[in-house]
């Protein structure tokens, strides 16, 4: 077994300890926290990616969590009952609708949530990639405008659309029923399986990525992010590659959209919002940039803080100072020392003060 | 208007080469005081007031985050403003609440208007129009004519040069978030009985700046009114296209546009773009 996944195994170690200890000191309701955590979770491990390792900043991934929430969250609740037609009749003969009751008792015809998953995710691909073309050839200061400039959009747009609910966002989303059996649901009969469902959602994530990390890509990534000009000199296609890390990390966001949308039943434009964009890079420059195992633990910490109100209506100032603190006096993350010896090498190799410059 | 939040997005960065995300939060600040201290002085008071206040503000946010940094990435940059921004929208947030408010008209009132030659407008446009010219040409003349504008100017073009000829490259800088913090304060006050003011009103207000800063050019004080008064225009047309839930789209829609197409700006020339980082 290879060194890097001794993380993997110490971490789900921590998750179990951490369901067995709610178990018996009779605390499960946090696991709810925990799980929307876990999703967030799946965010920040893909910004990571993309700031640490590629070496680009983005301030608009909450507008990719939005995307695939707000698709996901119109097309299962949407009724096409109304709607008789080809393409109704079609689908439903195919199997991907589903009748359910509405909150009022009424009859609901709506897409299966896998197929509204897999058409979230297919748009979130499809606007990475016409975002990210463009928005990746820029740098520094014009990078970050850009990509917040793309979630103010995405925020603004589901703010003022009136079939997605406009302020008050779309509620009443059912379940997504994963396996047979497992549904992702905030059910509280289910709260420990989709508690393990969703870490280990997360689990898998990183697993991936550090795979990707550790392949030939990765090199090649990290080659861009120290010096792009010598990276391209060596034939790395480096606009590639960093588009593709893109479009990658955009995955995560949405399908952590999607997701959470499942399990909270519900989205509302807060989800897009500038603040929420800011938090992600938050912990992951407090993880340090390119540490995944930094940013998925800060990640646990201050998402489950924050999401059991610990804060209070400083939330956002807690973020906010955070942010400066750490640029201020450790760049390159608090949690440098406990990294696995490879990825040690890699961060003193790319000193966080070269970022994105 | 845009333009006041430009030029103060301008000086900062010639001075420096930071593009500071915090100053729309200098704009609201400007507002938010002068219409707390409107309630116990006349208003020709509150706001050279206001912008006082606001001036050692922007120059304690250099001091305590900016000084001491020795050549800071763009990234560290980027988020150090980002994370300000949000300390002083939090910190207003909890002094003056999420209340809207507003200062009365200088002259006149909201329905009042002056009949320019068949056109009717607002007397605090034209205020907000004079102001905005009186700014650009004091600031002009600032920068052309005086020590400290010229020292600044060095600065910015070459700091480590201007620090063997004897400017203390290190106050030029503190200086320019100061004359950049009161600008927005000064455009924060003018405009408030138009547009009113609340305390997250400056992330929107930054990123218009911001469209107009680089549709003029980055660095450019001149062209940056021109480009102002250019967004605005579209704005305005967008409201009859588009929902007006939309409008704070289209700026940003514009500044997505502008990036890929030319970043240089519609008056900056290729070629100075070329020597500026992007």
């Amino acid at each position: 077994m290879a060194r890097r996944y001794l993380p993997v195994v110490a971490f789900t170690v921590l998750l179990v300890a951490i369901q067995l200890a709610t178990r018996f000191t009779a605390t499960p309701y946090h696991l709810t926290q925990l799980t929307m955590t876990a999703y967030y979770s799946l965010i920040i491990v893909g910004l990571c990616m993309l700031i640490g390792y590629a070496g680009q900043i983005s301030l608009g991934h909450a507008g990719f969590f939005a995307i695939g929430g707000y698709v996901t969250a119109f097309l299962t609740t949407f009724n096409l009952k109304p709607h008789p037609g080809v393409i109704v009749s079609l689908l439903s003969k195919s199997g991907v609708l589903v009748a359910r009751p509405d909150a009022y008792g009424g009859d609901l015809l709506t897409v299966h949530p896998w197929l509204a998953c897999g058409i979230a995710i297919l748009l979130a691909v499809v606007i990475a990639y016409l975002v990210g073309g463009p928005v990746l050839k820029l740098k520094g200061h014009y990078l970050a405008m850009a990509t917040l400039g793309f979630g103010i959009i995405v925020y603004r747009m589901v703010l003022g659309t009136e079939f997605l609910g406009a302020a008050d966002g779309i509620s009443d989303v059912p379940g997504f029923p994963l396996l047979s059996g497992v549904v992702i649901t905030g059910n509280s009969s289910a709260r420990v399986s989709n508690y393990y469902v969703a870490w280990g959602l997360v689990i898998l994530g990183v697993v991936l990525l550090l795979n990707l990390i550790h392949s030939r890509v990765g090199r090649a990534l990290a080659a861009v992010h120290g010096a792009e000009d010598a990276a391209g000199a060596m034939g790395i296609p480096t606009a590639r590659y960093k588009l593709n890390t893109f479009v990658l990390s955009a995955v995560f966001a949405s399908l952590a959209g999607v997701l959470l949308t499942h399990y909270n039943g519900g989205i509302g434009p807060s989800e897009a919002g500038v603040m929420k964009s800011v938090r992600y890079v938050a912990i992951v420059a407090i993880g340090g940039m390119a540490n995944l195992w930094g940013a998925l633990s800060m990640s646990l910490v201050l998402n489950y803080l924050s999401l059991r109100g610990y804060f209070g209506t400083y939330d956002d100032a807690v973020f906010g100072v955070i942010l400066i603190l750490i640029m201020l006096f450790a760049p390159d993350g608090l949690l440098r020392r406990h990294l696995l010896s490879d990825l040690k090498r890699m961060v003193s190799r790319n000193p966080a003060g070269k970022e994105a410059s | 208007m845009y333009a006041i939040v430009a030029i103060g997005f301008n000086i900062i960065y010639n001075a420096t080469g930071i593009i500071n995300f915090a100053q729309g939060e200098f704009v609201m600040l400007g507002g938010m005081t002068a219409v707390t201290l409107n309630r116990f002085m006349p208003l020709p008071l509150a706001i050279p007031a206001a912008v006082a206040i606001t001036t050692i503000v922007g120059a304690i946010i250099e001091i305590v985050f900016i000084r001491w940094l020795h050549k800071p990435s763009v990234l560290r940059m980027v988020i150090i403003t980002i994370g300000v921004s949000i300390l002083i929208r939090e910190t207003a947030l909890h002094i003056w609440g999420e209340s809207v408010k507003a200062l009365p008209y200088f002259t006149g009132s909201s329905v009042s208007s002056i009949n320019l030659g068949g056109v009717y407008i607002s007397s605090q446009i034209l205020w907000v129009v004079g102001i905005g010219a009186l700014v650009v040409a004091a600031l002009g003349a600032f920068f052309n004519l005086t020590m400290l504008g010229r020292q600044m100017r060095a600065c910015s073009a070459n700091r480590d040069a201007a620090r063997l000829c004897g400017i203390d490259a290190g106050n030029m800088v503190t200086l320019s978030f100061m004359v950049s913090a009161a600008i927005g304060a000064l455009g924060g006050c003018i405009i408030c009985p138009i547009t009113y003011v609340q305390y997250d009103s400056g992330t929107p207000l930054a990123i218009k700046g911001f469209t107009v800063a680089i549709l003029g050019g980055l660095g450019n004080s001149t062209a940056a009114v021109g480009a102002g008064m250019i967004l605005g225009i579209l704005e305005s047309f967008s409201i009859w296209v588009l929902p007006t839930a939309y409008k704070e789209a289209i700026s940003i829609a514009i500044l997505l546009a502008i990036l890929f197409v030319k970043p240089s700006g519609i008056f900056g020339s290729a070629e100075a773009a070329r020597l500026k980082e992007f």
